[in-house]
């Protein structure tokens, strides 16, 4: 009997199993391979650049370059100087502020805080040559350094605090002569080491990437699809697609993985439905900084510290700095788990001079929440730390930092908080008290890069499950696995457990009183049998 | 008394398939809900759907079954003898005491099973398969590759199939145990087994009422 039940319950068990294990996950996925095929052919170049006439002289100066370059390329100057890279700022608009400028000109951020002041020195990343004061010329367009971008030689490279002109090696004839299409390496350039260093400021953006594995990043991988930058982030007429949040603050314009993969890339379309609230990234990006660590928190307030009056450097096991006396101290992390945000694409950043309304305070802040439509889990990096600000006016300060030579105010050579605030701020023609301190700032980066392959994205216990998972911090919204009710829980469980009790109970008294009238009877019977004995006897 | 062949083929196979369903759903479903572990989230919650399938398959079954063959009836409630029947499990079977109602084929359930099982196929079942073909449907994708998100909020449709399910479970639990509380402890099990069951003669029972 019992027998039977079992065979009935194993059968109905295994014949479900077997749907799962007969079918096969490994199905051809045609889209995939279509999009491969699409990304192996490199586009090969209908100009040879090494054989126009324009190009065979000695150049003297960059400037001469770019003449040359737009003696055939007539109008496409128009084009880079519309753009963010040239303009260091564009039309943003937040939501309940309105439209403004936002840009690399005006925001600031908690690493080496911001460019003005500092131009000399942070215009090694401009797509310009000789900016060093926050007077550039925007209009002169045979500052456009085209080469950055376009040279193919890898020779090409900016000097190092010299407002965006090359560094004083480099070969401006051979440079000039094989330029083509973006490769990794010139968006790297500036992109790979913002911060002061590689991997700094991203965390998911940096020179592993020129040779990496598709362990590191599916797409980007030397024995993968080896893809450039320029495939997912095409342009048109210089305008390139993507864009990242500490500068930017409108849902346009984006790269979205969707764009090659489309909205439904899984075979499974329960993994397909996740994606309404669920980025791409944030299954498929389990960790960043793979390869070197990256910077998660920077804290100015210990920087000014001296040896013998000279400044100096601490580095940890893995030789990141962990104190510079220019800087402060920082914390690298490696293999890092993202955070995780819910973000509909807008976002505001704090501008020079706004009043700090929060601690910490938020030098960017990602919109979004569980209730609104375009909303989506995103994983970010949050970068953390302390920076110097006016404590009377209640706002950021933009210090002066670098300089040539002492007695120019510069921090990084006179190690003078006071002095340096006052030059900074009175450049960016801002108000200074004399009164300064340091106050807790955060700062977030969405991850986008360094996709791992299929096999490493996240499984559903990540965040299906009832304690520390991925997503134990967004709150607000129900998570199968993770999530309860917690009263039904807890009178589900003991009512149940009292059925149990009382079944048994129940079970028990009538086995007992069974067993007890059983003997009971058998008794009497015994004592009519001897009485019957008794009688035959008399 | 008689042997009687009182569940047809049908009705048997309804109730083991579906016993073994529910049990099964509840493994998977109560895992994924995370009080154990036991195949993993994404096999539980793949498991659960494939079987939630079936069992709302079975159903449509087993409701043209009941209404074709008029087995229904059996569950039209009374309170004749529903004292006598509650009275029964509270007090006389522990005294040995003969059932107060009779078994036939026409009769299968006492006046208490009717309404228990009345209660389970148009309260318990529909609240947690309805909850559950809500859950199943929160996200969909259109015509256009679109995800559609309905507007019920999710934490509430989780609490009616959480609620269902744990109602279910106790059902389970008094239900096994009620089988025993036959003329021997196995009769009633083995009845749903084989279909046969020692019964009274329903001409008997005529004759006696």
């Amino acid at each position: 009997m019992l027998k039977n039940i079992f065979i009935v319950v194993i059968l109905v068990i295994v014949s479900l199993v077997l749907v799962n294990v007969l079918h096969k996950e490994e199905t051809y996925n045609l889209k995939l391979e279509l999009l491969k095929q699409e990304y192996a052919f490199k586009p090969i170049p209908s100009v040879n650049h090494y054989k126009l006439p324009e190009l065979q002289k000695d150049f003297k100066t960059p400037q001469e370059v770019t003449e040359a370059c737009l003696s055939c390329h007539t109008e496409t100057h128009k084009e880079v100087m519309a753009s963010s890279h040239w303009n260091w700022e564009r039309l943003s608009y937040v939501k309940g502020e309105g439209v403004s400028l936002t840009g690399k000109k005006n925001v600031l951020n908690n690493f080496c805080i911001g460019s003005n002041s500092n131009e000399k020195a942070c215009a090694k990343c401009h797509i310009g040559f000789g900016m060093d004061s926050n007077k550039y010329d925007f209009e002169n367009a045979r500052n456009v350094d085209c080469m950055v971008c376009h040279d193919n030689s890898e020779d090409y490279m900016k000097g190092a605090s010299m407002a965006g002109y090359p560094d004083r090696l480099v070969n401006l004839k051979s440079v000039a002569q094989s330029v083509g299409r973006p490769q990794k390496g010139n968006c790297g350039s500036c992109h790979f080491f913002s911060g002061g260093g590689n991997n700094v400021k991203h965390g998911d953006l940096e020179a592993a990437l020129l040779s990496c594995s598709r362990d590191v990043d599916v797409h980007m991988a030397s024995n993968g699809m080896n893809m450039e930058c320029v495939d997912c982030h095409t342009a048109e007429n210089h305008q390139i697609l993507g864009k990242l949040y500490s500068v930017s603050t409108s849902n346009t314009n984006r790269a979205n993985c969707e764009d090659c993969h489309t909205n439904t890339p899984h075979f499974s379309n329960v993994l397909n439905r996740h994606g309404s609230k669920v980025s791409c990234q944030a299954c498929h990006i389990p960790e960043y900084a793979k390869v070197n660590s990256t910077k998660m928190a920077w804290y100015w307030s210990d920087a000014g510290k001296l040896k013998d009056g000279q400044p100096f450097h601490e580095e940890d096991s893995l030789g990141n700095h962990d104190y510079l006396s220019i800087k402060g101290s920082f914390k690298w992390e490696r293999n890092v788990k993202p955070d995780y945000v819910w973000f509909n694409g807008t976002a505001r950043q704090y501008k020079l001079g706004d009043k700090i309304t929060t601690i910490p305070v938020q030098i960017n802040t990602l919109f979004g929440s569980h209730n609104e439509k375009d909303s989506k889990i995103v994983p970010v990096k949050i970068h953390i730390g302390d920076q110097i600000y006016d404590k009377e006016h209640m706002i950021l300060i933009q210090p002066h930092l670098y300089a040539e030579e002492k007695g120019d105010s510069a921090y990084w050579k006179d190690f003078d908080w006071n002095k340096s605030a006052a030059a900074g701020m009175h450049n960016a023609g801002l108000p200074y008290s004399g009164n300064y301190g340091f106050i807790k700032t955060k700062m977030y980066w969405p991850v986008n890069h360094m996709v791992a392959p299929k096999e490493q994205a996240l499984s559903c216990v990540e965040c299906h499950t009832r304690e520390n998972g991925r997503l134990a911090n967004l709150t607000g919204f129900y998570v199968p696995g993770r999530d309860t009710n917690k009263m039904l829980d807890k009178w589900g469980f003991w009512l149940y457990i009292l059925t149990i009790v009382g079944v048994f109970g129940h079970g028990a008294i009538r086995v007992g009183l069974k067993v007890y009238n059983d003997k009971y009877s058998k008794q009497i019977i015994e004592y009519h049998g001897q009485d019957l004995s008794d009688d035959l006897d008399g | 008394m008689n042997k009687v062949y009182i569940y047809s083929g049908f009705e048997r196979f309804w109730h083991w398939t579906q016993a073994s369903l529910i049990i099964f759903l509840a493994l998977t479903g109560f895992e994924v809900h995370g009080s154990f572990e036991i195949f993993g989230f994404e096999k539980a919650a793949q498991f659960h759907r494939i079987a939630s399938w079936m069992l709302i398959g079975l159903i449509v079954f087993a409701i043209f079954w009941h209404f074709t063959t008029g087995e229904w009836r059996q569950y039209i409630p009374t309170t004749n003898k529903l004292k006598d029947q509650v009275l029964y499990y509270l007090v006389g079977i522990f005294r040995g005491e003969p059932h107060p109602t009779s078994k036939t084929k026409l009769r299968k359930l006492n006046p208490l099973q009717r309404l228990v099982y009345l209660f389970f196929k148009l309260l318990l079942i529909p609240l947690t398969v309805s909850s559950g073909i809500l859950y199943l449907l929160y996200k969909t994708i259109d015509q256009n590759n679109i995800v559609v998100i309905e507007n019920y909020p999710l934490e509430s449709i989780a609490f009616w199939h959480t609620l269902g399910a744990i109602l279910l479970m106790i059902f389970l639990v008094i239900h096994v145990y009620m089988t025993t509380t036959g003329e021997t402890p196995t009769s009633n099990i083995n009845a749903m087994l084989t279909g046969y069951e020692d019964l009274d003669d329903e001409e008997e029972n005529k004759n006696k009422s």
